[in-house]
């Protein structure tokens, strides 16, 4: 920290705000290094003016910039996990939710809303990384089940951000019925003809990957997030060679055919609300 | 050391290698040891149910990983002697780590798919060790589809130790050929009944495991990352794969008690390939059960209760 940063009062306490990004006046762009003006970056919905590298954001921030304004309403947001297993590892499971409960002030890793997009109202979920690395338990699995049912119910679209390491080893085969569990609700809201927009923001892996998060209608990355089904670590372990620059990233998932689009953050509002207007048959949205 | 016994059966192979050399002394001898013979064949039997009824978590993952342990052509073999394998996925290859094929069950026409391992070096190669790319998943998808058309049953045997993790499979799009297996067998408008018939491991397995019924051979094992996996990464340390085991809770009883799985299918005495013919018969049998219950259903319910199925896993709190 420079003498001038700490001069600077360190926190500006905002209610429930998650810490993807680091509060403080000033943040540092962690891919071009650059030092931005904390509101600059709030207003470019952070991602850097310089470099235009995403940054991870919090699931509710997420939603915020996303959703029309005073327009969102949440679903299950009651849902907390329970630990079945009474899992213990290096550290106890109970004691870990704890700890990530207090860190993102969230009861797990998935917040699901409805609300208006341009005036449409849609259901909308985001992943909380910061909660367990955003993994999927039985709280992810039900609260995006209940999100799916209810944009089936309402006849309104779905449109899921993910950010996510997988399933949740601690739910053990819990965790991995959920991406059973995601994709079955996702079968149904697809046979009553909703569409179901999947957002794929960095990083997006494992059991998230490879259940409800590639099962979009239509499938978008956010520029330069890690996508795939195998962890780089492991995949070099696996084949004993150094893996290509750009592996597994939203690019080169375009140019393998798993993508629909990559889109910048800052035009994801427009082209969501574009695309969703065409498929709902609805006339072009105001901008 | 006896490669067919596990380093815990060590008892069971001491006795084993007596009763051998008993019965090399009694073909050339006079004495008759006929007696002493059938002694040691009981103990061996009173020590094998022994061991086998505490077995721990992670000695029953050695068993369900056996080299000796039926694979599925074995028992879609024993259970369906005309069964006829279909081939490739129509887009890229065929995945020889699943197989999959019409045969017949209980005098019904059954889509047989499941996950193939190796008994030889040479096979395990050639079988990737189970280990599917997206190939393998969309030719299971595409049989299953073919399955519906026909409203032929579908039944699955799973063992794997999950899908594979390599550069072409990244590039091919596994996540997508295991997601969109998962969507379509939610509400493929045909029965399904699954089987672990040894290790059901995390999506690899999942990705034929979406069914109405699932059920585990006795020794199998099921979960969402292998112990070696969960302890290395929550452990910081593979030597711990028996804590892992253990607290992943992913043996059949453990599932039972859960209620993630429907039913356990007995193996026999010391496990399924000391006797692959009996195992095969309890297994049919279990197979035939269900297959029994589901097709009486028309398809509709048969996807209500498919949905009400998939929609109550999970344990969580709400309020």
């Amino acid at each position: 920290m420079s003498w001038f940063e700490k001069l600077m009062p360190s926190r500006i306490k905002t209610e429930r705000r998650t810490r993807s990004v680091p509060e403080g006046i000033w943040l540092k762009c962690n891919q071009c290094g650059a030092q931005l003006y904390r509101a600059e970056v709030e207003r470019s919905l952070f991602v850097c003016p310089k470099c235009a590298h995403h940054m991870r954001v919090g699931a509710r921030e997420r939603l915020a910039m996303f959703l029309d304004p005073d327009s969102e309403r949440e679903i299950g947001e009651r849902l907390a996990p329970t630990d079945p297993l009474k899992f213990k590892d290096s550290k106890r499971y109970r004691d870990r939710v704890t700890q990530a409960q207090k860190d993102t002030g969230e009861l797990d890793a998935l917040v699901s809303m409805t609300g208006k997009l341009k005036g449409q109202p849609i259901v909308a979920c985001a992943f909380e990384f910061g909660f367990m690395g955003g993994s999927m338990g039985s709280v992810v699995g039900e609260k995006f089940s209940r999100a799916a049912r209810y944009a089936r119910e309402n006849r309104m679209p779905l449109i899921c951000f993910s950010a996510s390491g997988g399933a949740r080893m601690q739910e053990a085969l819990f965790s991995l019925m959920q991406m059973a569990k995601t994709s079955a609700a996702l079968a149904e809201l697809a046979e009553a003809g909703i569409p179901y927009v999947s957002v794929l923001t960095d990083p997006t892996t494992g059991g998230v990957s490879a259940s409800l998060a590639m099962l979009g209608d239509i499938n978008i990355g956010e520029p330069n997030a890690l996508i795939g089904f195998a962890g780089p670590r492991v995949i070099e372990q696996t084949v004993g060679e150094t893996l290509p620059e750009g592996f597994q990233r939203s690019e080169f998932l375009l140019e393998h055919g798993a993508l629909d689009l990559i889109i910048d953050r800052r035009n994801l509002r427009d082209e969501i609300a574009a695309l969703l207007a065409k498929l709902m048959k609805q006339p072009r949205p105001a901008d | 050391m006896d490669l067919k016994f596990l380093d815990f059966e060590q008892p069971i192979a001491e006795l084993e290698a007596k009763i051998d050399e008993l019965r090399f002394v009694g073909d050339d001898s006079e004495v008759n040891i006929g007696e002493e013979i059938e002694r040691l064949k009981t103990k061996s039997r009173t020590l094998t149910k022994s061991i086998f009824s505490g077995l721990k978590p992670w000695q029953i993952a050695q068993v369900a990983r056996h080299p000796l342990r039926p694979y599925t052509l074995d028992y879609i073999g024993a259970i369906s002697p005309d069964f006829q394998e279909l081939h490739g996925d129509r887009m890229y290859a065929d995945d020889p780590a699943i197989v999959g094929g019409l045969g017949r069950l209980d005098g019904r026409t059954v889509m047989f798919i499941g996950n193939q391992k190796g008994h030889d070096t040479k096979e395990r190669v050639l079988r990737n060790y189970g280990m599917s790319k997206p190939e393998g998943y969309r030719k299971a998808l595409r049989l299953m589809r073919m399955a519906e058309r026909f409203h032929v049953p579908v039944v699955t045997l799973i063992d794997t130790p999950g899908a594979y993790p390599g550069i072409g499979a990244e590039e091919r799009g596994q996540s997508e050929a295991i997601a969109r297996n998962l969507f379509t067998m939610a509400r493929l408008r045909t029965p399904i009944v699954s089987a672990v018939i040894g290790e059901g491991g995390s999506g690899g397995a999942l990705a034929i495991g979406v069914a109405d019924r699932v059920l585990m051979l006795e020794y199998a094992v099921y979960s969402v990352i292998s112990p070696e996996g969960c302890a290395s990464i929550l452990w910081k340390s593979a030597d711990k794969a028996s804590a892992a085991a253990e607290a992943m809770g992913m043996t059949a009883e453990r599932l039972l008690e859960l209620k993630l799985i429907d039913e356990i299918v007995p193996e026999p005495l010391g496990s399924a390939h000391r006797d692959p013919a009996a195992t095969a018969q309890t297994l049919q049998n279990a197979l035939v059960t269900h297959l029994r219950e589901l097709v009486a259903l028309s398809t509709d319910e048969l996807l209500a209760q498919r949905a009400s199925r998939l929609a109550a896993m999970g344990a969580f709190r709400d309020g």
